[in-house]
């Protein structure tokens, strides 16, 4: 153990760096694409079982065919890596906010246009509030997801924890199989953690 | 006049028709109730004066302004609005609740705390209160807060769709009493749909019936009870309530027997006599030369006088209990029957007698508002009280005091 990090220690940092950026980006992408297309959708009175369905096809492309597949499109490095870990980061998202944003009581909305609100202000001031905690987890799910796929995007040459993996396969080095995987897991773990600390905070106060 | 609805007519894409040539004036301070059955049009109808819906055709006028041309935002902002199930934001604290009107218009911070706690205390709850969520708060509390939350910006005009139809018979009566309040000593203006009866009748200065999108009766409750336009009112009033509701719609005057025995005091113990024989009744009424009431006179006294040619005015009682006309049987059944008599003269506004209400015929409404008699308002009361009044007074010496 002592010894693995004496070797490999710098590299295991920047490679988890690596990791942790290219999950961020993939990440980051998928909230700005598909929170407002979720809520946009709930605007739609069709067209929102199309989105979702297309979504949920994408999600069953296997992880290694779809990153495949950027190579053609986008080279190989990070890029393609983002791209193909932001199309799996949509369906959780897109989802969670659909229905968090369905969820919201017809009363409320219904009080909120009575009363005279802008379309604006129902969506900053009650609808995305009250829908946050759905979207939220949604996110959070998704950060899990991508953070344990990013592993594979090292294939297509994006760098990550992925590679400690695949040098260990190639090798039969368990230790290098491990000093990736551990990481990769505490990594997840610890987004989760922060991110349901996120949620409960934009969680309206009288539902915690 | 504060509201004013012409030829209002709403129209479905699907070709139903909503709301058809609707016409409603409504002056300030009025409590207009919207009734009607599910899909009379009740609902859509009030949905339009804030433009949660427009009309297909037809105009409404808000202070002589057609709502049309205006902000349906800027309108809204200015119109109260009440619904089931209190619409109160769940994630806000019951201040920001109530602030919400008033900072969607800009008010300060200050102006805005001050009504706060000035909204909070007109629903009569606790100050403390306004840190608390909607959450934790009783239905009724929170449709309380519904209520004066629809005030908090001096909206004038308030539209209510049945606000208290999920709140227990109690609670909604407390709720009924707080609307009646701000509407009376406030003078807010309300428009309330409900399609509760009693709810209607009991608030609305004016009930707007409706079916099938069209306006059936539009009156006062009062009227409506009274003379009930067609057989669809009179369903949707009930048997029941209209034989309940006569004691406080019936005036006096519909039920006395005109023409009571009556005697002049200038004439003699043996006119009195020979006239109580003719009208068989043992009491007579006295009233001078212009009908006013004086008093009366009982067979008891005249016994006791030997002089055929004693006057009238010499033995006349004239500690008499009598009513208005024009007295509500509801407001005056209780004070007849309480005390004791078996009949009570009836004076007009001048104190001229222009009849008598028998103790018999206060028993028949007391008994049809308890026990419901369905042919009861079909019965003429006069003949036949008339001759229990006759047997009454034959009998009974007792006479009013």
């Amino acid at each position: 153990m002592m010894h693995f990090l004496a070797t490999y220690g710098t590299q295991l940092l920047s490679k988890t760096g690596q990791h942790l950026l290219i999950s961020a980006a993939a990440l980051g992408l998928g909230v700005i694409v598909a929170v407002p297309l979720g809520i946009l959708l709930t605007r739609m009175k069709h067209g929102a079982n199309l989105v979702m369905s297309l979504a949920g096809v994408l999600q069953t492309i296997p992880a290694m065919a779809l990153l495949a597949m950027m190579i053609p499109i986008f080279g190989i490095g990070s890029t393609p890596a983002i791209v193909a870990l932001f199309i799996y980061s949509l369906l959780p998202i897109l989802r969670n906010t659909y229905l968090g944003m369905q969820g919201v009581s017809p009363t409320v909305r219904d009080a909120a246009k009575g009363m005279g609100m802008t379309w604006w202000q129902m969506m900053t001031r009650a609808e995305i509030p009250l829908a946050a905690p759905v979207i939220m987890s949604g996110i959070r799910l998704s950060a899990t997801y991508v953070i344990a796929w990013a592993t594979l995007a090292s294939y297509i040459g994006a760098g990550g924890l992925g590679d400690f993996i695949f040098n260990g396969l190639n090798l039969y080095r368990s230790d290098l199989i491990l000093g990736g995987s551990i990481p990769v897991i505490l990594l997840a773990l610890l987004v989760d953690y922060l991110l349901g600390k996120v949620e409960r905070a934009v969680m309206p106060k009288p539902l915690r | 006049m504060l509201l004013s609805m012409e030829h209002l007519r709403k129209e479905y894409p699907n070709g139903k028709i909503a709301v058809d040539d609707f016409n409603l004036e409504v002056d300030r301070g009025e409590f207009i109730a919207f009734i009607g059955t599910s899909g009379s049009g009740k609902t859509t109808t009030m949905r339009m004066i804030n433009r949660m819906l427009n009309q297909t055709s037809g105009t409404i006028k808000i202070n002589g302004k057609d709502i049309s041309k205006m902000d349906p935002v800027k309108l809204r902002r200015s119109i109260g609005y009440v619904i089931q199930n209190t619409g109160l934001m769940p994630h806000m604290t019951i201040q920001e609740n109530i602030e919400m009107v008033p900072k969607l218009l800009g008010w300060s911070k200050e102006k805005r705390e001050e009504q706060a706690h000035k909204m909070i205390a007109l629903a009569q709850l606790p100050d403390e209160m306004l840190q608390r969520y909607p959450g934790e708060l009783s239905g009724g509390q929170q449709q309380r807060i519904g209520v004066v939350r629809a005030l908090a910006a001096d909206q004038e005009l308030i539209l209510m769709d049945e606000p208290f139809g999920a709140l227990d018979p109690i609670t909604r009566e407390s709720l009924q009493d707080l609307v009646k309040h701000l509407q009376k000593d406030l003078g807010k203006t309300f428009i309330f749909v409900t399609h509760d009866m009693d709810e209607a009748l009991n608030l609305s200065t004016k009930v707007v019936i409706m079916s099938q999108g069209k306006q059936v009766q539009v009156d006062t409750p009062e009227n409506i009870l009274r003379h009930p336009a067609n057989e669809f009112v009179t369903n949707l009033i009930g048997e029941e309530r209209l034989i309940r509701a006569q004691p406080n719609i019936l005036t006096v005057s519909q039920i006395m027997l005109k023409n009571p025995a009556a005697i002049t005091p200038d004439k003699t113990l043996e006119d009195a006599i020979e006239q109580m024989h003719e009208r068989r009744v043992d009491t007579l009424l006295v009233t001078d030369k212009t009908g006013v009431l004086q008093g009366f006179v009982d067979l008891d006294d005249i016994n006791r006088i030997a002089d055929a040619h004693t006057p009238v005015s010499r033995f006349t009682q004239d500690r008499v209990f009598y009513v208005k006309a024009n007295a509500l049987i509801g407001d005056t059944v209780d004070r007849i029957l309480k005390k004791g008599v078996k009949n009570v003269p009836v004076v007009d506004e001048d104190k001229r007698l222009v009849g008598i209400v028998t103790r018999t015929a206060l028993v028949d409404i007391v008994y049809d508002a308890l026990h419901g008699a369905p042919d009861a308002n079909e019965k003429p009361a006069s003949p036949i009280n008339a001759d229990i009044h006759a047997a009454a007074t034959r009998e009974g010496g007792e006479m009013p005091q």
